[in-house]
């Protein structure tokens, strides 16, 4: 981000003394302080305290029922982060999550850039097309899933009718309740491969934004010099706009890592969590609300919180060298 | 390469581009691309389709044949949304309440954000200090961390302050939560408005405030009524925090959060849900598709740079 040093060099009204630049410039800041202060108070009050009282939680005994005897300072212990790691579940609970997410990630990118490939030249009624592209993007959350969840019932479904008549399927699949299938007689985990496809199609339209509005920048003479010299359509793509798009791409690649590793409510509004699809946030949900263990869930909160932070290192890492090799 | 034996037709002069011969490769992939914005727009259109179909259809129809995805004009009928609309003391489901307590919550978010973004957002774009930087570790903060980790101290906290229940406290958690990307989204705009107009005003004696009122902000009205319809679609669809601070009180349930309560209560018809789900969709859809443009600009605005 822009730091003040960066900023525009001033230029406001000629200064008189020596003195009147520091002062204007001290009344600017008094200002900018007070005029920001509102978004300030508010975040620190509901944001960054909240995550801090998280974390001391995660370190103390704290049920919902003695949690008013709990407060910032307490007797730490690392026992919940302990009880944490040793529940059931906890390693295949992180592996789904990393899975969950890898999947969702690169499938939105890859349809997201399909989508703005395809959208590129202009044709007639391609502004209504792009807006009705952004459909899934905007619909909530809980109206998406209850159409999927509908769509794939096995009774009532329109995805088992077709399968059953037109595709020549022996029985009625349960999507979303089943955790092992076969596809091409290849065992797969069916129903969070579906909860990736969900994600895919509810995220592609981010992507797509995004990708366009870095394409739109490309200059056309590049593509059309290629074109004259003979290049093919798929050397164009690679050789002329690729290159454009890797750090868009790079940037998506980070934003939807972060955004699908937190991300609730689309596993719990599909599954619930069940048949093999428990990602890290419904587990917390599920600490927090059916046995009321406050801490067990900060602890499992917090060790989310650092497993993303983890990999937002390694990430930037990998991205930063595969910068520098395609410099050299 | 067989665009190479193609080449010759470009020398032709000014018109050569749209009458050139495509080759081979360029006529395939044409038929890929055709064939791709078709399939896109199959997983885009029909899912909704699909939604409308089966909330106006008779639930008996559906489970029939539930592979058809048209409805006859016989078969027509509202009664999924009687069943929605009517209040739950007559056997409905409500939703008007719903829909009351979700324009609350959106329309207190949007105020509220916006009162505190407008000259968070002018004061970054215009006033050297450290604003930028501040700002940009805010929206970190509150991007970076789960959700989830919020929800717990949060859940506590409104707990004991008896703030469970309340439509003003669940604004609150969305205000703090939006007002970051609102102001990263009109600081972009405000940046393009000229600094002169604003310095003539600071010339002829009005203050800061005085030039965010009457020439940054009519200026920057369209990013503003952009940003606001985007923190009310955040606010309407939100369903987390809603979840964990408003199900005890089904008074003062959201859309969205009665809506899930659906499927988990006894056997509700598939119809229904879809005739709700309509019902929470359609505000947003017809305001996303008032303010399409600005709200794409306003959303990538950063990524260009990127």
């Amino acid at each position: 981000m822009t730091t003040v040093a960066e900023a525009s060099p001033p230029q406001r009204p000629a200064p008189r003394g020596r003195r009147r630049p520091s002062g204007l410039r001290r009344q600017e800041s008094r200002i900018g302080r007070l005029l920001l202060s509102p978004t300030v108070l508010i975040v620190l009050a509901i944001v960054v305290l909240p995550i801090v009282w998280a974390i001391s939680l995660a370190f103390q005994r704290a049920r919902l029922l003695n949690i008013r005897r709990v407060g910032l300072v307490g007797n730490y212990t690392l026992d919940n982060f302990q009880r944490v790691v040793q529940a059931d579940g906890f390693w295949s609970t992180l592996w789904t999550t990393v899975v969950y997410t890898i999947g969702g990630t690169i499938g939105s990118i890859g349809l997201g850039l399909v989508a703005a490939l395809a959208l590129r030249r202009p044709f007639r009624g391609r502004a209504a097309v792009r807006a009705v592209m952004l459909l899934p993007y905007i619909t909530p959350v809980v109206a998406a899933t209850f159409v999927w969840t509908v769509a794939l019932d096995p009774q009532a479904g329109i995805v088992n009718a077709w399968g059953t008549r037109f595709l020549g399927w022996d029985e009625a699949i349960p999507f979303l309740s089943v955790e092992r299938g076969h596809l091409l007689g290849v065992p797969v985990p069916t129903a969070l491969l579906v909860v990736i496809a969900f994600e895919t199609w509810r995220y592609f339209p981010f992507a797509f934004l995004f990708l366009v509005a870095r394409m739109q920048a490309i200059p056309g003479d590049l593509d059309e010099a290629a074109r004259v010299d003979g290049a093919s359509v798929w050397q164009r793509f690679r050789h002329v706009v690729w290159p454009q798009l890797t750090a868009v791409i790079a940037l998506l690649g980070l934003l939807r890592f972060i955004f699908t590793f937190n991300k609730f409510d689309d596993v719990y509004l599909l599954t619930g969590g069940g048949a093999g699809t428990e990602v890290v946030s419904v587990r917390v949900y599920n600490f927090l609300t059916a046995s009321k263990d406050v801490g067990l869930a900060a602890a499992q909160a917090v060790v989310l919180a650092l497993v993303l932070v983890g990999l937002i290192v390694f990430y930037l890492r990998a991205a930063s060298r595969v910068e520098k090799a395609a410099r050299r | 390469m067989t665009a190479v034996l193609d080449a010759p037709a470009e020398q032709r002069g000014p018109a050569r581009r749209r009458r050139r011969a495509r080759s081979t490769d360029e006529k395939v992939w044409a038929t890929v691309r055709v064939l791709t914005i078709a399939f896109l727009l199959l997983i885009t259109v029909v899912p909704f389709w699909y939604m409308i179909v089966l909330s106006v259809k008779p639930i008996q129809d559906v489970l029939l044949d539930p592979g058809r995805i048209w409805v006859t004009a016989g078969e027509l009928s509202a009664g999924a949304y009687r069943a929605v609309f009517r209040s739950t003391d007559d056997g409905g489901q409500g939703f008007l309440v719903f829909l009351r307590n979700s324009a609350i919550v959106s329309v207190i978010t949007t105020g509220a954000t916006l009162l505190a973004a407008v000259p968070g957002a002018y004061a970054v774009s215009r006033l050297r200090f450290g604003g930028r930087r501040l700002v940009s570790g805010l929206f970190l903060v509150v991007y970076l961390f789960p959700p989830m980790i919020l929800a717990i101290p949060l859940f506590v906290l409104f707990t004991r302050l008896g703030l469970r229940g309340s439509l003003v406290g669940l604004a609150l958690v969305y205000v703090a939560q939006t007002v970051p990307v609102a102001i990263f989204m009109m600081r972009n705009y405000f940046e393009t408005i000229p600094d002169s107009l604003e310095e003539a005003g600071l010339v002829d004696g009005l203050t800061h405030l005085g030039v965010l009122r009457r020439i940054s902000l009519p200026l920057a009205a369209p990013s503003v009524v952009a940003t606001g319809l985007y923190v009310f679609m955040i606010a309407w669809n939100e369903f987390l925090f809603a979840l964990l601070f408003l199900l005890e009180r089904p008074d003062r349930w959201t859309v969205s959060l009665g809506l899930s309560r659906l499927s988990g209560s006894i056997e509700v018809p598939s119809t229904v849900l879809m005739a709700g789900s309509v019902v929470l969709t359609v505000p947003i859809v017809v305001l996303f598709f008032v303010a399409e443009r600005r709200l794409v600009e306003g959303l990538t605005a950063g990524g260009e740079k990127g």
